[in-house]
């Protein structure tokens, strides 16, 4: 009990550390997403180093300059002597905080020309690092809005199956399974032909989240059926109907609290899923375009033989995201045992 | 009496060899026949060349082959009358042994090759030209190259002087026009006529017909066909080019082309071996090649720049009524010719070079690139990246900044269009991409939008909905004349503006003029200057902005001898006759 409390404990702080750095990307993040720097695509990341050339140790780590601005496919190649400390608080980029304030502070960073690429940088010479946390914010959040959306249809379509039964249970579940049978890549490629050249970053969001919750109801619906169909013949709720009370009192004060930690479970169980499958549409052509980045967009140059083959680095993203998603599914994993030991 | 036995056990004997030769290598030389003699090092016959193509043929029938691997494997099966010579760009007699030019340049008289022979073994003479020049300029039959074969608005007309002469009639001088016969390939007639005649080609030689029912002129006939994995091909035994040693082309035993749907696919069986010769592939893979190019048994081959060039261009089409009322309202910016040029200023081609092409690219101002040395205008300027410069153009023009940076036109619209690009070419995207970058330090907001190729296409030259577009185009030819098509204002690919009744501006109306000129002009410098005026309105107006010729790209198992690619199409199997393994 106490375990699966602070498993869920460790989980959610995790969590919600990782959110935040996300949340402020501009300020944990040391460039823009945007930003390109011609003379170095591809390079690998920056090399942290406490002892010079000279074999004189440095307390604050630093980072080597570049060798020569000019030449650009040297761009793995550092000047050993010209030395750059990554200094704290440093002034760069301006970015704004909750799309309101604008502020130029970042965390961290290296003074110019030298660059600091914590992930490698790709193919436009943009920061990969800045890149992933910006990238969170979009893949994050969809993942979580979309879970959330299909979850609330879910209890919706599920609650209202599972109390009435007959046939309206009947079309429901019939509805869902129809749902789940549908080819939906194509059906998603054929929306994407079909929706004007011109559509903002804000839009296609929308349109992913949309898609993903709208597509996503039907499981958690039979699921939310099952859980109210035996929460409405437990005895207390028998005996409150006896009492005279009416359906949507019964539902509201008797049945859907029963369903809450199925519900909770169901959502952290989705978020990884929705957010992989943000990865899944963006690699497709289906999510924001450049150069806004999402961990899809990230992933998908890996497409290409040549990057695969030669730029480990680019599998970066995808490495950060496998801890990612255990703690999220650790975090379910403990949800789920703790409704198990909640007297229903 | 003893001699004359032995020469005549000699002459047996002689006839058991040529006899041998005939089952292992060729036929021996007929009486009468006129082999060509192709230059190049001596090689030995045998062996077999596997390449991968794309995707499966269409058709192997060359009045409706469209799709590049269809006319990869049809290349190796024809001949055509007159042939550019890839490695030198100039022509060079080919099935026509000889060609004279009446002195007004519009009556061309060709001599042809006696005692040639079809893969199947029947004559070739002048009957078969006529027939397939018939086919072609049939317009039922709606060949690709009906378009090349009608000159000054009227098809060629071709005259039959003798069973091995044939006269072509021109409705006005032409400059190229001896160029024009490359790659038409000559058709048999007497497999083709009953088929044409019984109701057009559209049926015949798609790759479902048994062997027996193809032949051609080229070094190889067709020996298989697996759906969905290979074409073979073996040597033709007839054909008509000898090495200078005399022996008969061509030296290789087959040629496999293997079905490989992606690039990168194609790539890695050439890494490994599985095919000889590989052409088409990005900078990216070329460097992945390279780092083990001393190891494996391969060598690659950058030829610096080819004929393609990719440009930007927007959309100066009279949109009809129905279209969109947003892109008419900014087609008032894209016909300012200062945003054109401030557009032009501001793009970092130096930059596309190197994040897209790896440095294997050359950056341009206009659409010849340096690698048609013919035909480069060598005085053209070619202005370093100034964003300053385009900012004062743009002001120039009227528009103007908001605080946060943002550029507004004089009636205060935020700046912002889409650039279309083809989702297949990834190396387009990304020029989309870093123009989208330059563009948006003036302020501007771009939107890079992939779209799939023919969806796009259809946008550009029929519906006219899009705003701007990243495209490539690449001449066949190095000549002038092989792009009419683009420059003239009524042309199908006049991108910005296709199919215009009257040209709609005064330098559309004086390229027209020079592009017609040149086309009867038979004098090079005099061809040439006329040539450079339209490279100079191209850069001058910017009807597209030119921005990046990538090099031509090849490599090639080591174990291949005679290996010469070009810079023109097809870029690495264009001698095929005179390939061999060692």
């Amino acid at each position: 009990m106490l375990t699966q409390r602070k498993k869920l404990a460790w989980a959610v702080v995790v969590l919600a550390a990782f959110s935040c750095v996300v949340l402020f990307a501009g300020f944990f993040a040391p460039y823009d997403f945007a930003a390109q720097d011609r003379e170095q695509p591809f390079a690998a990341p920056t090399g942290i180093h406490f002892v010079d050339a000279r074999g004189a140790v440095h307390i604050r780590p630093f980072v080597y300059g570049p060798r020569d601005a000019g030449s650009g496919a040297a761009s793995a190649a550092a000047d050993s002597e010209q030395i750059f400390a990554i200094r704290w608080f440093v002034r760069g980029s301006p970015y704004k905080i909750a799309g309101v304030f604008t502020s130029r502070v970042h965390l961290f960073g290296v003074e110019k020309p030298a660059r600091l690429f914590l992930m490698g940088s790709d193919g436009y010479g943009r920061d990969q690092f800045s890149r992933f946390l910006y990238g969170g914010q979009i893949s994050l959040l969809a993942g979580l809005i979309a879970a959330v959306l299909s979850v609330s249809l879910g209890i919706v379509t599920g609650g209202v199956a599972g109390y009435y039964g007959g046939w309206i249970d009947d079309l429901l579940m019939r509805g869902g399974e129809l749902f789940l049978a549908l080819p939906w890549l194509y059906l998603l490629f054929a929306v994407r032909a079909a929706l004007p050249l011109h559509i903002s970053q804000w839009q296609v969001f929308l349109l992913l989240i949309s898609v993903m919750g709208l597509i996503g109801w039907a499981r958690p619906a039979r699921l939310l059926r099952g859980v109210v169909l035996s929460a409405k013949e437990r005895n207390f709720v028998l005996a409150a109907r006896g009492f005279g009370a009416s359906d949507a009192y019964l539902l509201r004060r008797h049945v859907l609290p029963q369903t809450y930690a199925v519900l909770l479970t169901q959502i952290t169980l989705l978020v990884p899923q929705y957010v992989l499958a943000e990865v899944t549409l963006t690699f497709l052509g289906l999510g924001v375009g450049e150069p806004m980045p999402s961990w899809g967009a990230l992933l998908s140059s890996l497409q290409q033989y040549s990057v695969l083959s030669s730029y480990w680095w680019m599998f970066l993203p995808a490495l950060l995201m496998i801890p990612l998603f255990v703690v999220f599914y650790a975090a379910a994993d403990a949800l789920q045992e703790l409704h198990k030991s909640v007297p229903l | 009496m003893g001699r004359i036995g032995l020469s005549r056990a000699y002459l047996v004997l002689l006839v058991a060899i040529s006899c041998a030769c005939s089952v292992a290598h060729g036929l021996a030389l007929q009486a009468g026949e006129e082999r060509m003699i192709a230059d190049g090092a001596l090689g030995h016959a045998g062996g077999r060349l596997v390449i991968a193509l794309r995707s499966e043929p269409k058709t192997l029938n060359p009045a409706l082959a469209l799709d590049e691997p269809s006319r990869d494997v049809i290349r190796c099966m024809t001949a055509d009358l007159i042939h550019i010579n890839r490695g030198s760009l100039k022509t060079e007699p080919s099935l026509a042994k000889s060609w004279n030019v009446s002195r007004d340049g519009r009556q061309y008289t060709l001599r042809l090759r006696h005692g040639v022979r079809f893969s199947d073994g029947e004559p070739f003479n002048a009957d078969d030209v006529i027939f397939s020049f018939q086919v072609y300029l049939d317009e039922k039959v709606d060949s690709s190259q009906r378009d090349l074969l009608v000159v000054g608005g009227k098809p060629i007309t071709v005259v039959k002087v003798d069973d091995y002469a044939v006269r072509f009639e021109l409705a006005q001088p032409y400059a190229a026009a001896e160029r024009l016969f490359d790659s038409i390939a000559i058709l048999p007639r007497h497999l083709l006529q009953s088929g044409y005649r019984a109701g057009g080609l559209a049926q015949e030689w798609s790759l479902s017909m048994p062997p027996s029912e193809f032949a051609g002129l080229g070094p190889f006939r067709l020996k298989e066909y697996v759906a969905g994995q290979r074409v073979v091909l073996e040597r033709n035994p007839y054909y008509w080019k000898a090495d200078r040693a005399g022996n008969q082309l061509p030296y290789l035993n087959e040629v496999v082309f293997l079905f490989v749907p992606s690039e990168d696919a194609q790539v890695i069986r050439f890494q490994s071996g599985d095919t000889d010769v590989l052409s088409r592939f990005s900078a990216e893979n070329f460097a992945v090649l390279q780092k083990q190019q001393g190891v494996k048994g391969y060598h690659l081959d950058d030829l610096g720049a080819g004929l393609e060039y990719n440009f930007l261009f927007f959309n100066m089409n009279d949109l009809a009524a129905n279209a969109p009322p947003e892109i008419a309202k900014k087609q008032a910016w894209f016909q300012d010719l200062r945003f054109r040029q401030a557009v032009s200023a501001a793009i970092d081609r130096e930059g596309i070079v190197r994040l897209v092409y790896s440095g294997r690219a050359t950056p341009i101002w206009d659409q010849v690139t340096p690698g048609n040395k013919l035909w480069l205008d060598e005085k053209i300027a070619h202005p370093a990246r100034s964003l300053e410069h385009a900012r004062q153009l743009l002001q120039a023009a009227g528009f103007s900044w908001k605080s946060d940076g943002a550029l507004i036109d004089s009636h205060g619209n935020l700046v912002d269009f889409s650039i279309l690009t083809s989702s297949s070419n990834a190396q387009r995207t990304k020029i989309a991409t870093i123009v989208q970058d330059d563009l948006s330090q003036l302020g501007m907001t771009v939107q890079v939008v992939p779209l799939e190729f023919r969806a796009m296409v259809d946008r550009l030259l029929n519906t006219h909905n899009y705003e701007a577009a990243v495209m490539g185009l690449v001449s066949g030819d190095a000549d002038p004349t092989s792009e009419m098509n683009v420059w003239l204002s009524s042309g199908e690919t006049h991108l910005w503006h296709p199919r215009q009744e009257k040209p709609a501006t005064p330098w559309e109306s004086e390229m027209d003029r020079l592009m017609e000129q040149q086309l009867v002009t038979l004098d090079y410098a005099k061809r040439k200057s006329l040539y450079d005026r339209v490279q100079e309105i191209v850069a001058e107006e910017l009807p597209v902005i030119c921005l990046v010729s990538p090099n031509i790209l090849v490599g090639a198992a080591n174990r291949v001898g005679n290996f010469r690619p070009a810079i023109l199409v097809p870029y690495a199997l264009w001698n095929i006759e005179q390939l061999y393994v060692q």
